[in-house]
């Protein structure tokens, strides 16, 4: 039995050094766009269009003069639009999992009156379209004197009704009722019980809830281009696809500018990526609660 | 575990019967307290968009005469009008591609990933997944430069070989263009809702198999993908939804690929350039709800067809 087992094993092994090769080609094809950034960012003009291997780096490496050039064009325009996509994404993103978190719990562990009818119709929500969602907005927001302000980004950004969806499902199956019943009896209030016995439990799902939002709103482009027409408001999305519109626009005068476009490229994709590899535990699990009933 | 899932409230329901219906009043209006903050976000930046789209839809504002009410006509030019049809057949088109072949990718990189299950394994997941944390419009820059014939490498490999290399800018291949960069930046999002809900499968099961004389390939066919289903439907789904509101890509590369994307390529792109570049909100709220209608309908016909899988909705 045990040497039945060794060889099956080993034979196994063997047979998926093919795959492992594969996966190793897929890995490739995944992280070349990255490298290409990496290495890119690196160079000035001259590297950039100077024929050298545009997988290779170039003669000299220059991120520190690129950054330098990055970060003070147009007297440092770039650092605002970073500052505005964290504006957006904390604060909406934030916001929205705290509203997520509260009507998933609502949802899963209270019944009341139209219960069933409105998380029916949040269900079907789920499948609007956004972007469908951004015209009457942008004009309604437009009669309120809203649009061209942070709150036309942040406002709708607070809108996820997939998020209430994923926190329902964990909720009703990670807290029993039993417990929620347990504090009632020793007098808790209902407040009380939601952020001190419930919300430990949830944890997994509010981060990855949280983890959504900010990258969706971080790398919300439509919206933001609809609502804001300033670009000292712009985040860095609609920023990066200005100057890249400009440098396309006209070639020749616009070649300086590839340079800081690629960099600002690679410096807007930083934050999120440190998210993602430090939160891993997290949302590694948490992503599949929707998908698992 | 699903059967233990459905019935398990019933019977607590009929034991608590008595103290639910005395609390019933108190706790009606608790259970509105949670879900009201959200609620009203809800009614403000979905519901009150929505009809004021329907609303704006039916109207028609013209230099002279102003605001006239046309009912349907902004639809029934809509529906004749060749820009909004050719963009509506480009996303059909697309999704009709671009969907089976991530389900593919993503399917099967979960497939070998659920194998595999090494340190070279657990690197490789995350750095296939690392593209969903790059914004659309950053993913397609990348790509686009990947492209380009001034600094992508395609030109240069391809004359290592004494070739011209594809231009995936231009008119012709576009459409792969752009299949290649929405494919790299979701098959690792689905891959890892497809990776979870494998990991969630008991691995008694397989044993059983293999002791009935199944190979790894019948497995796979018979046991890991009839089990994962419900995942696949739901991914299926957010794919339809997020490809036929297509947008970002296209809009960024349209600089790049100068000439082999128009305004109004996409329905979605159409919408924007009628309401924010000819300030013709009516026809492009129009447009816009037209397109929400058209996603909500394919997207029920599909649960519809799959419905008996279970999942989502059911």
């Amino acid at each position: 039995m045990t040497s039945a087992l060794a060889i099956s094993k080993k034979s196994a092994r063997r047979r998926y050094v093919p795959l492992q090769i594969l996966l190793g080609f897929l890995v490739v094809y995944f992280l070349i766009p990255f490298w290409w950034v990496i290495v890119n960012s690196s160079k000035d003009a001259g590297g950039l269009f100077g024929g050298g291997s545009s997988l290779w780096f170039a003669a000299d490496i220059d991120y520190v003069g690129n950054l330098i050039e990055l970060f003070s064009y147009q007297d440092g325009i770039y650092l605002r639009w970073l500052g505005n996509s964290a504006l957006y994404a904390i604060v909406g993103g934030v916001g929205a999992t705290a509203l997520a978190v509260a009507a998933g719990y609502g949802f899963a562990k209270h019944r009341f009156a139209g219960r069933r009818l409105s998380f029916a119709i949040l269900l079907g929500s789920v499948m609007v379209p956004t972007t469908a969602l951004v015209i009457p907005t942008f004009i309604m927001f437009s009669g309120l004197g809203l649009t061209n302000t942070v709150w036309a980004v942040i406002l709708p950004t607070l809108l996820n009704p997939f998020g209430v969806y994923l926190m329902h499902v964990y909720t009703r199956d990670a807290v029993p009722d039993e417990m929620l019943d347990a504090a009632r009896v020793d007098g808790a209030g209902e407040f009380r019980i939601f952020t001190q016995v419930a919300l430990p439990m949830l944890r997994p799902a509010l981060v990855t809830v949280l983890l959504l939002s900010v990258v969706a709103s971080w790398n919300n482009y439509f919206l933001p281009l609809a609502m804001i027409s300033d670009n000292r408001l712009f985040p860095v999305t609609v920023g990066i696809g200005l100057w890249q519109g400009i440098a396309s626009a006209n070639n020749s005068g616009g070649t300086s500018l590839w340079s800081i476009i690629i960099l600002g490229s690679l410096v807007s994709v930083i934050p999120l990526i440190i998210a993602f590899l430090s939160l891993q535990k997290y949302w590694q699990g948490g992503l599949a609660i929707g998908s698992l009933k | 575990m699903t059967a233990q899932l459905v019935q398990n409230p019933i019977a607590r329901r009929h034991s608590s019967r008595p103290v639910l219906a005395r609390r019933a009043g108190r706790k009606s209006l608790l259970g509105w307290a949670f879900v009201a903050p959200f609620a009203i976000v809800f009614l403000a930046f979905l519901v009150a968009p929505l009809l004021y789209a329907l609303y704006l839809s039916l109207f028609q504002t013209q230099l002279i005469g102003g605001t006239r009410f046309v009912f349907l006509g902004n639809y029934l030019k809509a529906f004749t009008d060749p820009n909004f049809l050719d963009g509506i057949w480009f996303v059909l088109r697309f999704s009709l591609v671009l969907i089976p072949v991530q389900m593919a990718v993503s399917l099967a990189v979960a497939v070998i990933l659920d194998m595999l299950s090494n340190a070279f394994a657990r690197f490789s997941r995350l750095m296939i997944f690392l593209p969903y944390a790059i914004p659309a419009v950053i993913g397609a820059l990348m790509w686009g430069f990947l492209y380009s014939k001034s600094f992508g490498p395609l030109a240069e490999f391809f004359g290592a070989f004494g070739m011209t290399g594809p231009d995936l800018l231009s008119r012709d291949l576009i459409f792969f263009g752009l299949l290649n960069i929405v494919t790299w930046q979701w098959a690792g999002y689905y891959m890892i809702i497809i990776y979870a809900a494998l990991q969630g499968i008991d691995s008694t099961l397989y044993e059983a198999a293999r002791i009935d004389g199944a190979n790894q390939w019948q497995i796979v066919l018979r046991i890991k993908i009839p089990l994962i289903a419900p995942a696949l439907v739901l991914i299926l789904v957010f794919a339809l939804i997020g490809t036929l509101q297509f947008f970002n890509e296209p809009e960024i590369l349209r600089y790049l690929a100068a000439g082999a994307i128009s305004a109004d390529f996409t329905p979605n792109m159409y919408a924007y350039e009628q309401a924010f570049a000819l300030a013709n909100y009516n026809y492009g709220s129009a447009i816009s709800f037209a397109l929400g209608a058209i996603v909500f309908v394919c997207v029920y016909i599909f649960m519809f067809i799959t419905r008996k899988r279970g999942s989502f909705l059911s």
